[in-house]
């Protein structure tokens, strides 16, 4: 089977301070693969480095190689391009403060696409796929930054999608969602993943079991393991700090 | 029992001393920031209430479309009017491209290195330069050097350079006011900064930027130093009621400077000239500052997060 990121030796400095140790792992295609660890980890980073939105940062450096489909991210000579096909979803909900319809055309409209019926049908689309259509089909112009939190973070994962991305990176996405919302997106990742690969980094290691098919554990910038995710919480993971970590003994 | 319980509710009910002191304390100091700030807006009413009560004499319609006359001892302040606009608009026609465009380098695709570090730095000293000071450079650069003598344009440009900084700084603050979460979903999505700033940054500062920019309408209206000597004259009698008078490379009055000329150069000006040029000048950069308050309330109002 052909991996659809490679990730081999990367390294990340911000500063004189490493965030990553030099991590190797290859992701499957259309596999949810979860990522948990503690605070300082470097989950985020990692998620940075695929769509390169690291290189805003002041002062950070990479080593190592990450391959989409084979292909070094840092020869892809078209960044943006490279960004679309990545979805991001960050932990704090942002509604852009555009109307909803807009939030969710923005990205296509970016891209270049002025087609309206195509549009639209991308809006209701991603929309559906978000779990955010029934409550704001009536209302598609109004502000996106209006919505309740949970809403929002539904909003900024239907923006996600609006580019089609093959591979959807999702960051602590249920940090400001209520459990109900929650359990609604993770039914729709599991049907999503017939169509993309997904990362999923979540503090809620339950999270990870529920949805993941495989489960990768960091700690202080080091990959402590990566396995099914039956494997990693079982009662006996390869790491010792891994069973620690999954039980709640520490982080 | 019932005597110790009667006494820990007296305690607790009865303001104790100290109780009454602060209690005592915070009144005073409330009551004497309250009229600090009555002494601060109390000059400003006593400005207005006695330029008013001794231009009212003299102040009408034909007072702000007549030229001076008889050696400015009669007549309206028409030219030096028109002059004052016309400086005002050209120096904002130049500086405020250049200082909106510049910030918005500055704050969206700059990085933090030495070049940005230098730019920020000769912005903030650019703007603590005496306007005396300006206007040496603006006889340097623009009237000498660059062959445009004595003219509007001289005078609006070393305006234009005074009045830079103060752009950049507002424009800044509005650019800054918009926050960094809007930019990173932008770019999460493949927008690139332009796009970015085009659909998201520039929409939602673009009351603060304005706001800014009208706003130096008022200081660059009432500035003499700048002008005095790069383009303003003590008189020059232009087309009354033709408000394409002035031709850019000519020179012209000017409030601030007709102000100062006729206050203290020319003898027997009759009294009331003075306070109703004074009433104009003022009136006019009020009527600005006004504007500007209209425009960032209405704005507002239309605040999308």
């Amino acid at each position: 089977m052909e991996n659809k990121i490679e990730i081999s030796d990367l390294k990340v400095f911000y500063g004189d301070v490493q965030a990553l140790n030099g991590i190797s792992l290859n992701v499957y295609p259309n596999e949810i693969l979860g990522i948990i660890g503690p605070a300082q980890s470097g989950k985020t980073t990692l998620l940075k480095v695929i769509n390169r939105t690291l290189e805003f940062n002041q002062d950070i450096s990479v080593e190592g190689t990450v391959k989409l489909d084979g292909e070094d991210i840092n020869s892809i000579s078209d960044v943006y391009g490279l960004r679309r096909r990545i979805g991001m979803v960050l932990p704090l909900p942002v509604g852009l403060p555009l109307s909803i319809y807009d939030n969710v055309a923005f990205a296509p409209r970016t891209a270049g696409l002025r087609n309206k019926a195509e549009i639209d049908e991308i809006v209701e689309r991603c929309l559906q796929q978000a779990a955010l259509w029934d409550e704001v089909k009536d209302r598609l112009d109004s502000l996106g930054t209006k919505l309740s939190g949970g809403q929002q973070q539904r909003l900024t994962i239907a923006r996600a999608l609006s580019h089609q991305p093959e591979v959807l990176c999702l960051d602590e996405f249920s940090i400001a969602v209520d459990p109900i919302t929650t359990m609604r997106i993770e039914d729709v990742l599991k049907t999503l993943k017939n169509d993309m690969t997904i990362l999923l980094v979540t503090n809620l290691v339950q999270q990870a079991k529920r949805l993941a098919n495989r489960t990768a554990f960091m700690l202080n910038g080091d990959l402590i393991e990566i396995d099914e995710t039956d494997v990693i919480f079982s009662d006996n993971p390869t790491q010792q700090s891994t069973y620690d970590y999954v039980n709640g003994n520490f982080g | 029992m019932n005597t110790e319980t009667d006494v820990s509710a007296q305690t607790m009910f009865t303001e104790t001393v100290i109780g009454r002191q602060n209690r005592y304390i915070e009144n005073v100091v409330k009551i004497f920031f309250l009229f600090m700030t009555c002494l601060m807006i109390l000059p400003l009413l006593l400005i207005i209430g006695y330029l008013l009560y001794k231009a009212l004499p003299v102040l009408s319609f034909d007072f702000l479309f007549t030229n001076p006359k008889d050696n400015m001892r009669a007549g309206g302040i028409w030219a030096p009017f028109l002059g004052t606009i016309y400086l005002v608009v050209v120096s904002l026609l130049v500086a405020a491209p250049i200082g909106v465009f510049a910030s918005v380098y500055l704050n969206e695709y700059a990085r933090d290195n030495w070049f940005t570090r230098i730019v920020n730095l000769a912005v903030v000293n650019l703007a603590g330069v005496p306007s005396i000071v300006h206007a040496l450079f603006g006889v340097g650069a623009f009237v000498l050097f660059s062959g445009m003598g004595e003219s509007i344009l001289a005078a609006s440009l070393t305006l234009a350079i005074m009045t830079l900084p103060v752009i950049i700084a507002s424009t800044t603050e509005a650019l800054k006011a918009v926050p960094m979460s809007f930019r990173e979903a932008c770019w999460n999505m493949g927008a690139t900064r332009w796009q970015t700033i085009r659909r998201i940054v520039l929409p939602n500062s673009i009351s603060g930027i304005l706001t800014g920019v009208i706003l130096q309408v008022s200081r660059a209206a009432g500035e003499t130093a700048p002008i005095m000597f790069t383009g303003a004259v003590f008189f020059k009698p232009i087309a009354e009621g033709n408000f394409l008078a002035y031709n850019i490379f000519d020179q012209c009055m000017a409030l601030s400077l007709h102000l100062y000329t006729i206050s203290t150069q020319v003898p027997d000006v009759a009294e009331g000239i003075p306070y109703a040029t004074a009433i104009v000048l003022v009136g006019s950069v009020l009527l600005v500052n006004a504007a500007s308050i209209i425009l960032r309330v209405y704005l507002r109002t239309r605040k999308r997060w």
